[in-house]
């Protein structure tokens, strides 16, 4: 089962366009865009292993922290650049966010919305913090210490000045759903595509 | 030996080899061979000519029928030409990086045709200031012409040339080794594919040139040392050994040698309150640099730091990403955490240079607390990364059917060695290559797309 959120990202992503994502994992995506998309394309990651895995699928990867920024990239310097499921994981998210747009002339970021109504439910009626299938950590071991929402991320998109080119919302990475009015409240996964706008035809 | 796929390592999908039961490369012996001969003298970069020219060079594992898996393995400031393996069984030590090379080991001798070679102006073996001049009958000494990286990686041409080898699956080395690695993919970007390069820089730091320059300052200091001519009568082992101890202390580091020595004593219990060495770290490096006059040449000390701080890719004032820019090759470019010869920032310049033209690129950080000695020694942290590179590597390795290969035979030495003059990047040109067309990357037409808002 191919995951909706990459059929997505990769229905945006412009055919060999040059491609850099963001906390690549062992490299699903960007796999797919090459495969797909052919796409000139390559990766951060900081784990290790993740990395092997990378370099074994023959992608171009770079062993890095995130959080350190992206300033060994030049201003626009890829056509997109991917940001999948990691935002809320970051020490620095609106560093990141500012350098992608940099860095990128399209930004693409996804993440989990935690204004979800079973996340809410969990919190109001449970008393506890909430865990889901994109979000299964106990609060005491989870790498997600920046968890955001949607109205969060348009709000930091219109802090950054960053225009909001197209956005998606998904209820699970399996099924491809029909178009979600409230998103807020209902889509447990976000996708945008951002961009710094003035440049742009 | 490995006994086949079942034991073989997996990285995600991909089968890389690296089997638990992965066996030694065996007795291996070194061989030599004579190229630049009068009047193909190979040209050196400082506008002299060295000919002719013995290489040292062992070979693992067995060429292919399309002499398509051949690794080249480049070695450092102190190695040599045995990189794997043992000369005899009662040999204590295998070579130098034995613990990547061998049957089922990241470089699979069982896949793979590894080639090391001795470096020109070595004493392993290879014409260095220790060999004997043919115009005079004397030892060279410091009449030897000064070489440079890119002079021993012309001469490696050579060797590949007499192996009737067009092109390398990989180029592979460490510190100096990663520095001829990055020459080799610049130089001859038709007959690369892929570039492992590690702990090493595209121009060498200020700091290693200090090091380098105490180094050469304590032979030449020695009275032994006799402007470069002892061979025959004593050698300046005094100021090699003071050399090495001050290089040794390079390759270390602050965690190293802590963990290895502390404050500890060697074999008393109290300071004796005298200067004799009381020290582990002292015993250690007073060993280190007097074993090592044992097996080096003070002259070749001399140029080989020389030709490690002449390397600098952008001399001639251009940018590292511009001498990069007709390069072909995909890159693992690797640093470890502790090395403070070669720290992280230095690799890290090397692949921002490379991904300003999208070239193909993985950088890797080994963390390590065993300084820039880890590239020798941190074999479990290496080792998968290098074999997955390898392994991708094969699966992109296009061999070009139909171009002419190199006959591996004598005759054809002084054709190549203008050869290599011709491939000699200058700063002028940097489109000196002729006929390497097949190798040359397919280049996506670069996208300048307008995003339309939606």
């Amino acid at each position: 089962m191919r995951r909706i959120d990459y059929l997505l990202i990769e229905d945006w992503v412009p055919r060999r366009a040059t491609v850099l994502d963001l906390g690549c994992g062992d490299g699903d995506l960007l796999a797919e865009l090459i495969e797909k998309k052919e796409v000139r394309g390559s990766g951060v990651e900081i784990s290790q292993s993740a990395v092997e895995a990378c370099v074994a699928r023959g992608l171009s990867v770079y062993h890095g922290d995130l959080d350190e920024g992206l300033a060994d990239y030049d201003d626009a310097s890829f056509d997109v650049v991917i940001l999948s499921f990691s935002l809320q994981q970051l020490r620095r998210p609106r560093l990141v966010v500012r350098e992608m747009a940099r860095v990128g002339r399209l930004v693409v970021v996804s993440f989990p919305n935690f204004a979800h109504w079973r996340t809410r439910g969990q919190i109001f009626f449970g008393g506890h913090m909430p865990t889901s299938s994109e979000l299964p950590y106990e609060w005491y071991d989870t790498p997600n210490i920046h968890l955001c929402t949607v109205r969060d991320f348009r709000r930091l998109c219109a802090h950054e000045g960053l225009l909001i080119e197209r956005e998606a919302f998904l209820r699970s990475f399996e099924k491809r759903a029909a178009p979600l009015p409230l998103p807020n409240l209902r889509a447990r996964i976000a996708i945008f595509a951002v961009s710094r706008g003035a440049s742009t035809g | 030996m490995a006994d086949g796929a079942d034991t073989s390592k997996t990285i995600g999908d991909v089968p890389v080899g690296l089997g638990d039961d992965a066996g030694n490369a065996g007795i291996v012996v070194t061989q030599t061979v004579t190229v630049a001969e009068p009047p193909g003298r190979l040209p050196l970069e400082s506008g002299d000519r060295l000919g002719p020219i013995t290489l040292a060079f062992e070979t693992y594992g067995e060429l292919s029928h399309r002499r398509d898996n051949a690794i080249l393995v480049l070695h450092a400031l102190s190695g040599d030409a045995h990189v794997a393996g043992r000369h005899t069984a009662e040999d204590k030590r295998p070579g130098w990086w034995d613990m990547l090379i061998g049957p089922g080991k990241a470089l699979d001798t069982d896949k793979f045709f590894v080639i090391c070679s001795n470096v020109i102006g070595g004493c392993g073996g290879s014409t260095g200031p220790s060999s004997i001049d043919p115009r005079s009958g004397e030892p060279y000494g410091i009449r030897f012409p000064i070489i440079t990286v890119a002079d021993m990686v012309e001469a490696q041409a050579l060797l590949l040339d007499h192996l009737g080898i067009e092109r390398l699956l990989a180029v592979m080395g460490g510190s100096m080794g990663g520095m001829q690695a990055l020459q080799w993919a610049v130089a001859h970007p038709e007959r690369v594919h892929q570039v492992i390069a590690m702990a090493t820089a595209a121009r060498q730091p200020t700091q290693a040139i200090a090091f380098n320059e105490v180094g050469r300052q304590a032979i030449m200091a020695d009275p032994d040392w006799n402007g470069g001519d002892y061979y025959g009568h004593g050698r300046p082992a005094k100021g090699l050994s003071v050399a090495r101890m001050l290089g040794h202390i390079t390759y270390l580091s602050d965690e190293a040698m802590r963990e290895k020595f502390g404050r500890r004593l060697q074999d008393i219990h109290d300071y004796s309150f005298t200067f004799s060495a009381d020290f582990q770290v002292e015993s250690y490096l007073r060993y280190q640099g007097l074993s090592f006059t044992e097996r080096f040449d003070a002259n070749t000390y001399l140029y080989i730091t020389r030709a490690l701080d002449y390397f600098d890719m952008t001399r001639g004032g251009r940018g590292l990403s511009q001498v990069f820019r007709d390069v072909t090759a995909r890159f693992l470019v690797m640093a470890f955490s502790s090395d403070w010869l070669h720290p992280p920032y230095q690799l890290k310049e090397i692949v921002s240079a490379l991904r300003t033209t999208h070239k193909h690129v993985s950088y890797y950080e080994v963390a390590s607390d065993f300084g820039h000695d880890a590239f020798l020694l941190e074999r479990e942290k290496m080792e998968g990364v290098i074999a997955a590179f390898l392994a991708s590597g094969v699966r992109t390795y296009h061999f070009a059917p139909g171009r002419p290969t190199f006959r591996a035979s004598a005759t054809s030495r002084a054709a190549v060695t203008d050869a290599a003059k011709a491939d000699r990047p200058s700063p002028s040109s940097g489109e000196t290559e002729a006929g390497g067309a097949s190798a040359v990357a397919e280049r996506r037409p670069r996208l300048r797309r307008r995003w339309g808002r939606k």
